[in-house]
């Protein structure tokens, strides 16, 4: 006999084995790959369709219980995370490719499908899907869609919402609706509207997106240097002559040191103190000429070595080294917390600068890796949540970080979504009309706040706290 | 309603571990819960569910460790659904010994829940009373040749007597191979290299318990490829079991027991290097100085005895081994067995020794790396989930091998019954059995050109 009414009736809709609810059962789902705030789900229950979703939505919508989408649980700003102890509907059951069109060059996908795997599934025929985060070996195009997920590669070919056709969305209230379909529809952008909406409009369940040709010719190159300053100095000059790089990519001594430690080393030298990843692709006449050009800007700032890669395998190695390197930190530090501020790209030595300030007055490490080409900072800042008082530190130190971002006209978050992380900061950016208006938008799609509830906006009186504190 | 963002206090010392060797916090503190290893893992492909992925199992053991959760039914069930596979070692960025701390983890919930009843039975028959004795194990062995021999095992297959047993047990009645003697019983202590010249260098074999009752001529591939090589081969009589089964069951005190003795067997030999042609157990032989991490008399003796553990592929192509030129004209396909892929880093080699033989083509298996689902004695334990994880494994199998070869016992058994049920009779062999058959061929052909010769050169005389 099951104690929770809630879960029995969301047994009776959809049978046992796809409902979790014994407490140590949940304890897994209690936070995703945002670790500072944790709490056990009420439930977590596994839809396997559209039809699905949309009862057991409907169920919890007319009992008024709140709950969250999740994918992969990959996020990196808490947005699956069920703080006030929601239930959770875990679309990963939800993982199959639909239907792929070369000719059209699109493919549908249900949520739970796994963004690399889209790549790899059209691979042999020459065709991919651009939208690459570093977590794309696990994390799903359901979860990218909430998030309006970025990547490497985004420099030049866009974030997520860029990619999304159309989709079908199961309501609030359990109404299924299908929105887009057709490139460049009229009227309102509702799929702008609900990508990056961090699942407080509605839950996807159906996508369809853009799948790309493989681009002609590739090159990629390795450059080091002895200065933080020169690296990045480099990186606003490639920029400012007008060349856009596939990815043009940066890390600094501390994030070398934990990538060499981790899983997928390559053999930077020790005590390197910056790198530049930087991919040009295209038609292939004109690559080399980019490339040299490229690397006429960084001799230009004492560049002392650049290594073109020789192979694909030497390329993908380069990649595997860089894309792990949020959770390499794991190698060198208990735990950590990153920051997705965006600057404008001249600002980049200002800015470096002022985080390693705020680094040693804080007394914590941060490494910094980023997608340097479009401007988006990712801090990570190492922190032992087993010494008292070393968490909170953290927090406030990820809070400066925005801040110093904000004031120099940049944002809190380019590619991971606000979730609970970054909450507060969004007074940062935004004014209390600004933020009013939102939540006005919200209301239409969600109004009894009941979808993924208290996430992405800061509580009502926090704005205020947050100017006084600045 | 407001957002209640109140931190965690940081964990205080009150681990529901009371063991000796609990996970290491070292280990589990590495987990950064990033997730880039839910898709390598076998279970949570299977189940989606987050407790039966390595991140979850280890945010479980992690919580143990705070407090936060007792040692109960609901953690040993992911603890113990884990294949022990480490296809998520290969997969984490910040290199999480995944492997190492689910085995600690059963350490300690055998402790807090030891086995009651048929289980308890089992498992003391086996893991204690018949693993660890080669005597013993050579009789089942004799009874097994004596059943398989005297019609019997038809007897009972045509008779459906196996439908009395649970289905999984039929199963793997009917794949079991046919017996030969051990290599133990069968061989001299000391086999010297083929030929004059002097031994390259002096090598001992880890016979296996299973494997050399069950497998016992792929150890006499083994040694018949050393020997052939220039190899002296030493079969230590002092050598048991490598208790790899009884640290993935939870019995760590067994398996230091049999580590040791080991130790001392192998040590004594005075060797170069000890092959290994069983992937799981070579696993566990390097890891023995993790094992006996806390045991200061036999730590160091254990690191120098790990540092001589080679599989027998990676020995092979590394000390240099002579091309045959028998021909074996077949299309095949290789299964990365997971404690040799993910365990030990071994996945060129054997693919460059059966490269290397003539008339084999090698058809890659896409994800050849994922687990088979033998896992030791998983597939006894739990077959519900080593049934799934093997049907998957098979959909892989590329529709026009005619064979598929492997490093490890456990995984020949297992895949064995994956052909049975799934596949269309390809022949399961073991990668140095493949090199063994070439160098066979080529010996008879030799023979047969000095027969040839022979008879040409009597014509000749009498001519």
């Amino acid at each position: 006999m099951i104690g929770d009414i809630i879960v029995q009736g969301l047994i009776d809709l959809v049978g046992r084995d796809a409902v979790l609810y014994r407490p140590e059962d949940l304890l897994a789902y209690e936070c995703d790959g945002y670790t500072v705030h944790k709490r056990s789900p009420r439930a977590v229950v596994f839809p396997t369709s559209t039809e699905e979703v949309s009862k057991i939505v409907k169920y919890l919508y007319e009992n008024e219980v709140p709950f969250i989408p999740r994918g992969a649980g990959t996020g990196l700003s808490g947005g699956a995370i069920p703080l006030g102890g929601e239930v959770i509907l875990s679309l990963v059951k939800m993982r199959k490719l639909l239907h792929v069109d070369l000719q059209n060059r699109l493919a549908v996908v249900q949520p739970g499908y796994v963004n690399l795997k889209l790549t790899n599934s059209v691979a042999s025929k020459g065709y991919y899907y651009a939208p690459d985060p570093s977590s794309q070996y696990a994390c799903t195009i359901g979860g990218n869609v909430a998030e309006n997920a970025g990547g490497a590669h985004c420099l030049k070919y866009g974030v997520t919402t860029n990619h999304i056709l159309g989709m079908e969305v199961v309501l609030a209230n359990g109404e299924i609706v299908e929105i887009g379909g057709a490139p460049d529809m009229p009227g309102y952008d509702l799929m702008g509207l609900l990508t990056g909406s961090e699942g407080t409009l509605g839950i996807v369940t159906e996508i369809t997106v853009r799948i790309l040709k493989n681009p002609e010719g590739k090159k990629t190159v390795l450059t080091y240097f002895d200065q933080v300053e020169d690296a990045s100095h480099a990186v606003s000059d490639i920029i400012a002559a007008g060349i856009v790089p596939a990815a043009l990519e940066m890390m600094d001594k501390t994030a070398i040191e934990a990538v060499e430690a981790g899983n997928f080393p390559v053999g930077h030298p020790k005590g390197l103190e910056a790198l530049l990843l930087i991919e040009v692709d295209g038609i292939a006449a004109g690559i080399d000429d980019q490339i040299d050009e490229i690397i006429e800007v960084c001799k230009q700032h004492q560049v002392t070595k650049v290594k073109v890669a020789e192979s694909d395998q030497e390329r993908a190695s380069w990649w595997a080294n860089r894309k792990t390197a949020f959770p390499a930190m794991g190698a060198i530090s208990p735990d950590y917390l990153v920051q997705d501020g965006v600057i404008p790209r001249s600002r980049l030595p200002e800015v470096l600068e002022k985080i390693g300030q705020i680094s040693e007055e804080a007394g914590l490490r941060i490494a910094n890796v980023f997608h340097a080409g479009d401007g988006n900072l990712h801090p990570l800042i190492l922190y032992d949540a087993r010494k008292p008082g070393e968490t909170e530190n953290a927090v406030k130190v990820g809070t400066a970080v925005l801040k110093v971002c904000a004031d120099v006209g940049g944002s809190i978050t380019g590619e991971h979504g606000v979730g609970i992380e970054k909450q507060n900061e969004m007074c940062f950016v935004f004014s209390e009309e600004e933020l009013e208006a939102q939540l006005r938008i919200r209301d239409v799609f969600n109004p009894n706040n009941l979808l993924n509830p208290d996430k992405l906006f800061p509580k009502p009186s926090r704005c205020a706290e947050m100017r006084v504190a600045r | 309603m407001s957002v209640p963002l109140k931190m965690e206090p940081p964990c205080e010392s009150k681990s529901n571990y009371l063991w000796e060797d609990p996970p290491d916090e070292d280990k589990f503190s590495a987990c950064v819960h990033c997730g880039m290893c839910l898709e390598s893992c076998p279970t949570y492909l299977e189940t989606g569910h987050e407790h039966q992925s390595p991140r979850g199992r280890v945010h479980l053991i992690k919580s143990v460790a705070e407090g936060k959760l007792k040692i109960n039914e609901a953690f040993e069930n992911p603890i113990f659904t884990c294949l022990d596979c480490r296809a998520c070692e290969t997969a984490c960025p910040s290199g999480v010994q995944v492997g190492s701390l689910i085995e600690t983890a059963r350490g300690q919930i055998r402790q807090a829940m030891p086995l009651t009843g048929w289980k308890a039975k089992v498992n003391k028959l086996f893991l204690r009373g018949v693993f660890p004795h080669p005597n013993r194990l050579h009789t089942l062995g004799k009874f097994l040749k004596v059943y398989q021999k005297t019609g019997m095992q038809s007897l009972v297959r045509k008779t459906g007597l196996m439908k009395v047993m649970p289905p999984h047990l039929g199963d793997m009645e009917s794949v079991m191979p046919t017996v030969s003697d051990p290599v133990m019983k069968k061989y001299p202590e000391v086999i010297p290299p083929k030929g004059d010249a002097a031994a390259k260098k002096r090598v001992a074999l880890l016979t296996g318990c299973v494997m050399d009752v069950m497998f016992g001529n792929i150890n006499e591939a083994t040694v018949r490829v050393l020997t052939r090589n220039g190899f002296e081969v030493v079969v230590p009589q002092e050598q048991r079991c490598c208790g790899a089964l009884h640290i993935h069951a939870g019995d760590r005190e067994e398996g230091k027991r049999l580590a040791r003795n080991n130790i001392d067997a192998f040590l004594a030999a005075d060797v170069d290097k000890i092959v290994v042609n069983a992937a799981g157990c070579g696993c566990a032989l390097k890891e023995y100085p993790e094992l006996l991490q806390s045991d200061p008399a036999y730590h160091e003796k254990a690191e120098r005895f790990a540092k001589k553990i080679e599989d027998v592929s990676k020995f092979l192509v590394e000390q240099g081994y002579e091309k045959p030129k028998g021909r074996l004209d077949t299309k095949l396909t290789y299964h990365d067995a997971c404690h040799l892929a993910h365990g030990q880093g071994v996945r060129s080699q054997p693919r460059q020794i059966l490269r290397d033989i003539p008339g084999v083509e090698l058809v890659e298996m896409p994800e050849a790396d994922r687990c088979c689902g033998s896992a030791g004695i998983y597939n006894l334990v739990k077959p519900d989930m080593a049934g799934k994880v093997l049907q998957e494994k098979m959909c892989h199998v590329p529709s026009n091998v005619e064979m598929i070869s492997m490093g490890n016992p456990g995984c020949m058994l297992q895949m064995s019954i994956g052909v049975m049920k799934h596949g269309n009779g390809q022949k399961i062999v073991h990668t140095v059995q493949m090199l063994d058959w070439a160098y066979e061929k080529e010996a008879a052909a030799e023979r047969e050109q000095n027969a040839t010769d022979q008879v040409a050169a009597g014509k000749e005389e009498r001519g």
